[in-house]
């Protein structure tokens, strides 16, 4: 088969994997288009590892099909192979060898010469800050140090398409803001991004398009912001001395609950919140509090975070 | 010592020039055949077993039974000398299928699996870089054995062709560790396997003792084990006395073994998942 540049870069119909009884990937059709950043989110046990293994040719679907930039990954997993990289949830690194010798294995299997091999290496080990460890095993790595080197990795080929599975699990704020980095590098060159994360800022930060799984299916799929408004649309905050908070929640025609303690030890114990949905004018909501003679001891316009969205989504779908 | 990410930016992108084609079949089995030589020098204690092992049964089994079974050490060394070689070498066998088992455990197996390399490479390789850990076994027996007094009348020649021979039965017999590799949970039941099968294929051989003086009802079992097989082969390619049909037993055996078990273990290794 010819891949056709329009196509989507991953695109599965009914896709199934199950272990026993687990259902892990339960007919999932996911779209994933070509260029940018994809975020798969989900909560643990979801199946976000089953569907980047049955995608990276790792695993054979029981049921359903995958399509990966043309090739199908059952009938043409060589071809399959040929385009990506992948960097799994957990290291595959051999630990009895330097990190510069693991590299250039990579490096010699993808067709370098062993002098372009080595000079990869140390490319990607100055990239990962990793060339004062070149040269020791990695079994004498830190967690964040395999984690980066497992990365590298999947880069000594720049691939079309990348897979990275929670690729910032265990890495300390600098190293986190590197990947990102790099991760962005990729997308301009043209390389589609695959990532699954448990940092939802993370999926913010990087991706163009989020599909949230639950229980082996797609539960929603859409940009940040689209899924943002999908649980509910930007939030005005108004802060409120406690003794006016009834009066207030009249004069705006609130119902009771909309007004609730400050969240922590934050404000001062006396002032009450009161969430509004932001339907009307800021503006008109404060002239109402300020005709009623209430002071106001602040205002926020908030919007929902992916949090929200994810705890709203794969709340009551946990599967069974 | 810290690890830090370099303040200015470095590109990750490969240059476009140097992407290459994935390498060959060929280059990929001496690739991975490359990375299990560079294993065996990184861990001290496997290149301590390819030597130390050979050693011990050289030196003891000539002192400990050369004055019970055969008069003196130096005779009877002319009669044990190829069974432990044979010994030595093919308690090594089983280091393939501990890599690759090792390998399904720390994810390596992933990697490679998603390479666009040729698959099977990585077991095939992996095996041939095993032939380096059987040949300093090898040397380190033949060359204890010279000091020791054993004297080959099949000459430089005679001693090439058993150590080849050994060496060809090794490798076929690691296939079968390989695929036991692939199944087995961990490394740690790999090595319990590989005693309880080894030893007994080993000592029920005419390896160490003439199978005439053995029991009755384990005489059969001697003649077949293809141990044995080559270990006559041995005895008789070190004395120079060696015949078209001893040689052709042992490359049959191998062939047979091979044909059996490198299929299904490809066919494990596509299968396996961590
Ligand atoms: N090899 C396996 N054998 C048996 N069950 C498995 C196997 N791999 C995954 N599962 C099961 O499939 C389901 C999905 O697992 P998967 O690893 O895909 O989840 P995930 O979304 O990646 O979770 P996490 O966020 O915890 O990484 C889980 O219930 C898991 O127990
Ligand atoms: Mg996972």
């Amino acid at each position: 088969m010819r891949d056709d540049p329009t196509a989507p870069a991953v695109e599965t119909a009914g896709l199934t994997k199950t272990f026993g009884q687990t259902r892990a990937v339960d007919g999932l059709d996911l779209v994933v288009p070509r260029g940018g950043v994809y975020g798969l989110l989900g909560p643990n046990g979801a199946g976000k590892t089953t569907t980047v293994r049955l995608l990276a040719t790792l695993l054979r679907p029981d049921d359903g099909r995958a399509v990966v930039l043309g090739h199908d990954v059952v009938d043409d997993a060589a071809a399959v192979r040929r385009e990506l990289s992948l960097t799994g949830q957990f290291a595959s690194l051999d630990t009895d060898l330097t990190g510069r010798e693991n590299l250039v294995v990579q490096a010699r299997l993808l067709g370098r010469s062993r002098r372009s091999a080595h000079a990869r290496a140390d490319e990607l080990l100055a990239a990962f800050g990793l060339d004062e460890a070149a040269g020791r095993l990695v079994n004498t790595y830190s967690g964040g140090m395999q984690r980066r080197l497992d990365i590298a990795a999947s880069l000594v080929r720049t691939p079309r398409l990348l897979f990275l599975d929670e690729p910032t699990t265990g890495l300390d704020p600098r190293s986190r803001r590197h990947v990102w980095d790099v991760v962005r590098e990729l997308v301009d060159r043209g390389t589609t991004v695959l990532l699954t994360t448990q940092y939802l800022d993370e999926a913010d930060q990087l991706a163009d398009l989020i599909g949230v799984v639950s229980g082996g299916r797609l539960v929603a799929t859409g940009s940040p912001d689209t899924l943002k408004r999908s649980v509910g649309g930007d939030v005005l905050e108004v802060r409120v001395a406690a003794a006016d908070a009834v009066r207030a929640t009249e004069s705006l025609g609130l119902p009771a609950d909309a007004a609730r303690p400050p969240a922590s030890g934050a404000e001062h114990d006396a002032t009450t919140v009161l969430s509004l949905p932001l339907t009307r004018p800021v503006r008109e909501v404060l002239d109402v509090l300020d005709d009623a003679g209430i002071t106001l001891a602040g205002f926020d316009v908030r919007r929902p975070t992916l949090d929200e969205v994810f705890l709203a989504l794969t709340d009551e779908a946990v599967p069974a | 010592m810290t690890a830090t990410i370099p303040a200015v930016r470095v590109s990750v992108l490969a240059d476009p020039a140097a992407d290459t084609t994935p390498s060959t079949a060929w280059g990929a089995v001496r690739v991975f055949a490359w990375r299990s030589l560079l294993k065996l020098r990184h861990t001290p204690e496997q290149a301590a077993d390819a030597i130390l092992i050979p050693f011990i049964f050289t030196v003891l089994f000539t002192f400990l039974f050369g004055g019970a079974l055969a008069g003196s050490p130096r005779e009877y060394l002319q009669f044990l000398l190829p069974g432990t070689l044979v010994m030595a070498i093919l308690l090594m066998t089983v280091y393939g299928g501990l890599s690759l088992n090792t390998d399904v455990s720390r994810g390596v197996l992933d990697r490679f699996r998603s390479l666009p390399a040729w698959q099977p490479a990585h077991v095939v390789g992996t095996l041939a870089g095993d032939l380096g850990r059987y040949l300093v076994a090898s040397a380190i027996v033949v060359t204890l054995g010279l000091v020791l007094g054993w004297r080959p009348d099949g000459g430089v020649t005679g001693v090439v062709a058993g150590i080849g021979l050994a060496l060809v039965f090794a490798y076929a017999l690691s296939w079968v560790w390989a695929a036991i590799g692939l199944v087995a949970r961990s490394p740690q039941a790999v090595s319990m396997l590989s005693f309880v099968l080894q030893f007994p294929l080993t000592f029920a051989s005419n390896a160490f003792v003439d199978p005439a003086t053995m029991p009755d009802w384990l005489q059969p079992w001697v003649e077949a084990n293809p141990v044995s097989l080559l270990v006559t082969a041995e005895r008789e390619l070190f004395a120079g006395t060696a015949s078209f049909g001893d040689v052709a037993w042992v490359l049959v055996a191998s062939a047979v073994v091979v044909a059996a078990f490198a299929p299904l273990t490809f066919h494990l290794y596509r299968r396996r998942t961590a």
